[in-house]
């Protein structure tokens, strides 16, 4: 395989350039025909005012209708009442659980579960975590956050389960549910925060479902990989073994497919956890709540002690889970009996020496010396650096030569030559269908009416992408040709990647003032990572028998990397542009809070306010972007998984 | 068969929990109240630290002298109506005035009930740095912000002056002000509280000009002393179509209110957060310990309690 690709490059761009070139002149083809009589029509640079539709009076009627049947319809009282009661009984018969078996059980049973499933080294690691989420003063949140999360998962699972049961069994629902899974995974979660909240009212049943949506689709997608994936030789030799189909099911295909199921539960727990925070905003409680209050009062070092367990209780469960999913951990001969029996004895020893609630002496505050740090640093980098200058005029010009441009060009721009350049950027890139979404969504930024908005975020995401992009490339290939920085450079990664966002928001405006700059620097922040990742990956998986050649030839490092590596992980580098674009933008939304402006302010303006019509279009609006960037962006094969 | 079997027994289970009619959403308190046998109160708080201030010192006093558990949550005013009418939070202790949700909630629905005042009076303004306003004092009349619009640029303003907004939640009429009074002004959201706060701390620390929607009572005057610029004066019903604006905001009295149900049956948690009146200087203090010397709320509000004895021995009573 890899040598017929090696051997390709020479043929490759030239068939490439052709279809590529035929793509453009069809595009050109029909932009002949259809700009002029649509310019002679609405003549207007931006999108044109005919063309849009005006939603203010159907949501806002639509609001107060959901306010005023809240208590009386059938539908309130008989469906998202009692879903809403099951979700509040649930987390609240999970949270009273572990506040019973107190903090010494809870810290047993997940070092003896971590054990069990993942040996010794991560037994220890999840029994440090645990003690140090008490130890920052953080149990009680810590255990709101994780009764959250097991009802949140558990329901994730169950959908996403069922929905990749459907996918996996019949090519036609696999069919209609991909488009469905793919959209749910592009979306931003901020943007539909706004709807569950009036319907199910600001808290916890309302954080339930929206992480719900979040979380889902990696669990279906990977159900249905994995029993589509299942050895066809199996399933025969079971067939004429005489089982019914649900048996066949139930002994072949399930079993066959458990490490795609279990990588499913690890992403759906992951992408949960990250939920957890954003849906503090609407009232989740926990350890976002504990973060989202520390940003009110500036104080980013008690943001800090809360996003530490964030932080952990995200590697911890990763780590047990991949090792669960791979059969690496080894198994200590324990039965499950014995790890119950021992939780179960220390909690009942913990609460006879009347211990069961963590012990107020045992913590430790880490907020004063972090502020103090984040003092230090934002005075003494802000201004006034010799040569370089300080980090407030490193986002001036950012934002006067880079985003000031960008955005006055791409909202200069007439609107139909928006559309056909987001066409030709997806039909190139993809084929017809995507072409033709990604124009779709365009379009449906302007009839919403948020053309102008829409340009605004974009043109911050772009810079952003770019930013990130020539960061994480560098990082990247760095990390690829030395074993060594790559190893230093993990756990700075896994920080970076499940650190709350909420967190860094107050340090960046001390260092870049409030504004577009600020937003762009933390979406830069947070999309690292799964750039670098990807791009290391792709660049080491290169087939070292083309690096082998290349060197025999006599290549230098550097031809090496242009000539054979890059071109060959062309796919990892493409897809590492699409989950950048897709994670700065999720990012860029929550710059709202910082002086971003453009779509994310008008979302959240639309939760502080209550208003419908403001926040939910411009949540639609940002989905449409998101959509469009997506398609715009995406390999043909597509392998992605968001927050990968 | 087995499977069946469980299936129903889940059903009923469910059902039997949930309760077999209808579900009301007015009732729904949250699942981390009340657990292990504590009474709790659920307090929202909201984004800025006046606010912090009150749930932080009736939190210490239910807890302390009332023997309650209490829950904060986080939410903006607007939202909070909305779950304090469905039960969600019990309390919420200051509000800057929204009469749409006053007339749904606690005239029509009576879901919401009015606790009186706060004894802080609220102030919404536009200010400038003293530093800045003792240089230039022609600054603090609207009539000559023209002049210095070139002081107040920004990269994010856009050749225009800076007029720093902050949180969406906010009541604000600034955008519809720079256009009504002809201002040469671009109205700049920051977002947040916190963000605005944090540009306002660097601007002064290097005694830059600038110009924000700001409010009192807040702690950040200590720091930052901040000059009023006078705006054409407030009469009533000026700003009662919000394209038109064109006068100061008005002094308001700040109110707390209650869900109707926790009003009636929240035994002496509701009759302490009735009476809870404090004055603006109480206020800023604990704001200050919170902000500023980053005391968590409960050591602040344990400081003001302290001290203050004569003042919350009366809320008990």
């Amino acid at each position: 395989m890899a040598t017929v690709t090696a051997s390709a490059p020479r043929t490759l761009p030239a068939a490439l350039k052709n279809r590529a070139v035929a793509k453009l002149a069809l595009l050109a083809l029909a932009a002949v025909v259809l700009v002029p009589p649509a310019v002679a029509r609405w003549a207007s640079g931006s999108w044109p005012e005919a063309l849009t539709v005006d939603l203010t009076q159907p949501l806002t009627a639509a609001s107060d209708w959901i306010i005023d049947n809240r208590d009386s319809h059938p539908l309130f009282l008989y469906f998202f009442g009692h879903l809403s009661n099951a979700v509040v009984l649930s987390v609240r018969a999970v949270y009273l659980a572990l506040l019973a078996i107190g903090w010494a059980g809870v810290t047993a049973l997940g070092a003896f579960v971590a054990w069990r499933v993942a040996g010794v080294r991560l037994a220890l690691g999840t029994a440090a975590a645990f003690l140090a989420c008490g130890l920052l003063d953080m149990w009680l949140p810590t255990m709101q956050t994780l009764a959250l999360m097991a009802v949140a998962v558990l329901a994730s699972v169950v959908v996403g389960a069922l929905l990749g049961l459907a996918a996996g069994l019949s090519d036609r629902m696999d069919r209609a549910l991909r488009p469905v899974l793919d959209t749910m995974q592009v979306l931003p979660a901020f943007a539909y925060l706004l709807p569950v909240v009036l319907v199910f009212g600001i808290g916890v049943p309302a954080a339930v479902l929206a992480t719900v949506v979040y979380a889902a689709p990696p669990m279906a997608r990977l159900t249905a990989l994995g029993l589509r994936g299942a050895d066809k030789e199996v399933l025969e030799a079971v067939e004429s073994l005489g089982a019914t189909a649900r048996q066949r099911l139930l002994t072949a295909r399930i079993p066959l497919a458990r490490k795609e199921l279990l990588l499913g539960l690890n992403q759906t727990i992951m992408m949960a956890l990250s939920m957890a925070v954003i849906a503090s905003v609407i009232g989740a409680g926990g350890l976002g709540d504990r973060v989202y209050q520390a940003l009110a009062s500036v104080d980013v070092g008690a943001a800090l002690a809360a996003g530490i367990p964030i932080v952990l209780l995200a590697v911890v469960l990763d780590r047990v889970t991949a090792a669960a999913g791979d059969g690496t951990g080894e198994r200590p001969r324990a039965g499950w009996p014995y790890v119950l029996a021992g939780a179960v004895g220390l909690a009942v020893a913990a609460r006879l020496l009347g211990r069961a609630d963590w012990p107020e002496a045992w913590t430790v505050n880490i907020a004063e010396p972090v502020n103090r740090a984040v003092d230090w640093m934002t005075a003494h980098l802000y201004s006034g650096v010799p040569v370089v200058g300080g980090t407030a005029d490193w986002a001036g010009r950012f934002t006067t030569w880079v985003l000031d441009p960008l955005r006055d060009g791409l909202q200069w721009l007439p609107w139909w030559s928006v559309l056909l350049v987001v066409a030709a950027l997806a039909w190139l890139i993809g084929t017809w269908r995507t072409a033709l979404t990604a124009v779709l969504a365009m379009a449906a930024i302007g009839v919403l009416g948020v053309w102008e908005p829409s340009l605004d975020t974009l043109s911050q995401v772009i810079a952003a992408v770019a930013v990130t992009l020539v960061l994480g490339f560098a990082t990247g290939i760095a990390a690829a040709r030395s074993e060594r920085f790559e190893r230093a450079l993990r756990p700075v990664l896994d920080v970076c990647q499940t650190m709350p966002q909420f967190v860094y928001l107050i340090p960046v405006v001390a260092l870049f003032g409030v504004g577009r700059a600020p937003a762009v620097a933390a979406a830069v922040v947070y999309a690292l990572p799964a750039v670098v990742r990807i791009t290391a990956r792709g660049l080491r998986q290169v087939d070292p028998a083309a690096l082998e050649s290349a060197r025999s030839l006599g290549a230098t490092g550097g031809q090496q990397l242009r000539q054979v590596q890059l071109p060959l992980a062309r796919a990892a580098l493409l897809l590492a542009v699409n989950q950048g674009v897709v994670l700065v933008l999720a990012v860029v939304i929550i710059g709202g809070l910082v002086g971003g402006g453009a779509l994310g302010y008008d979302v959240v303006f639309g939760l502080a306010q209550g208003d419908l019509a403001t926040g939910l279009v411009a949540g639609a609006a940002i989905v449409c972007l998101g959509l469009m960037l997506d398609r715009v962006t995406q390999p043909t094969d597509r392998r992605a998984k968001k927050g990968a | 068969m087995r499977t069946r079997t469980s299936v129903m027994a889940a059903v009923t289970l469910l059902a039997l929990t949930t309760g077999c009619g209808a579900a009301d959403m007015t009732r729904q308190a949250s699942p981390f109240a009340n657990a292990q046998g504590a009474k709790t109160v659920t307090l929202s708080v909201q984004s800025w630290v006046g606010a912090q201030a009150n749930v932080a010192v009736a939190q210490y006093l239910l807890e302390h002298e009332l023997g309650y558990r209490v829950d904060t949550v986080q939410i903006d005013e607007v939202p909070a109506w909305d779950a304090l009418s469905q039960g969600r939070v019990d309390a919420l202790l200051e509000d800057w005035g929204h009469p749409e949700e006053e007339q749904r909630y606690v005239e029509d629905k009576k879901t919401i009930v009015g606790a009186g005042d706060l004894g802080v009076t609220g102030h919404i303004g536009w200010y400038v740095p003293t530093y800045f306003a003792e240089q230039h004092p022609d600054v603090t009349d609207w009539k000559n912000l023209n002049k210095y619009a070139d002081r107040f640029r920004t990269p994010e303003s856009g050749g225009k002056g800076q007029l720093m907004d902050g949180s969406p939640s906010y009541v604000t009429n600034d955008k519809a002000l720079v256009k009504n009074l002809d201002l040469d002004y671009q109205v700049v959201f920051a977002g947040s509280e916190a963000a605005q706060i944090t540009q306002i701390k660097q601007f002064a620390k290097e005694k830059k000009p600038f110009l924000t929607y700001w409010y009192s009572p807040q702690w950040l005057f200590k720091k930052v002393p901040m000059t009023e610029v006078k705006l054409p004066e407030y009469k009533e019903g000026c700003d009662a179509d919000p394209e038109k604006v064109a006068c100061a905001y008005p002094h308001t009295p700040l109110q707390k209110y209650l869900n109707a149900d926790f009003a009636k049956d929240g035994g002496a948690a509701a009759r302490l957060l009735k009476k809870f009146q404090w004055t603006t200087e109480d206020q800023n203090e604990v704001s200050l310990m919170i902000a500023e010397q980053k005391l968590t709320p409960e050591e602040a509000a344990k400081k003001w309690v302290d001290s203050h004895e004569s003042t919350w021995k009366t809320w008990l009573s």
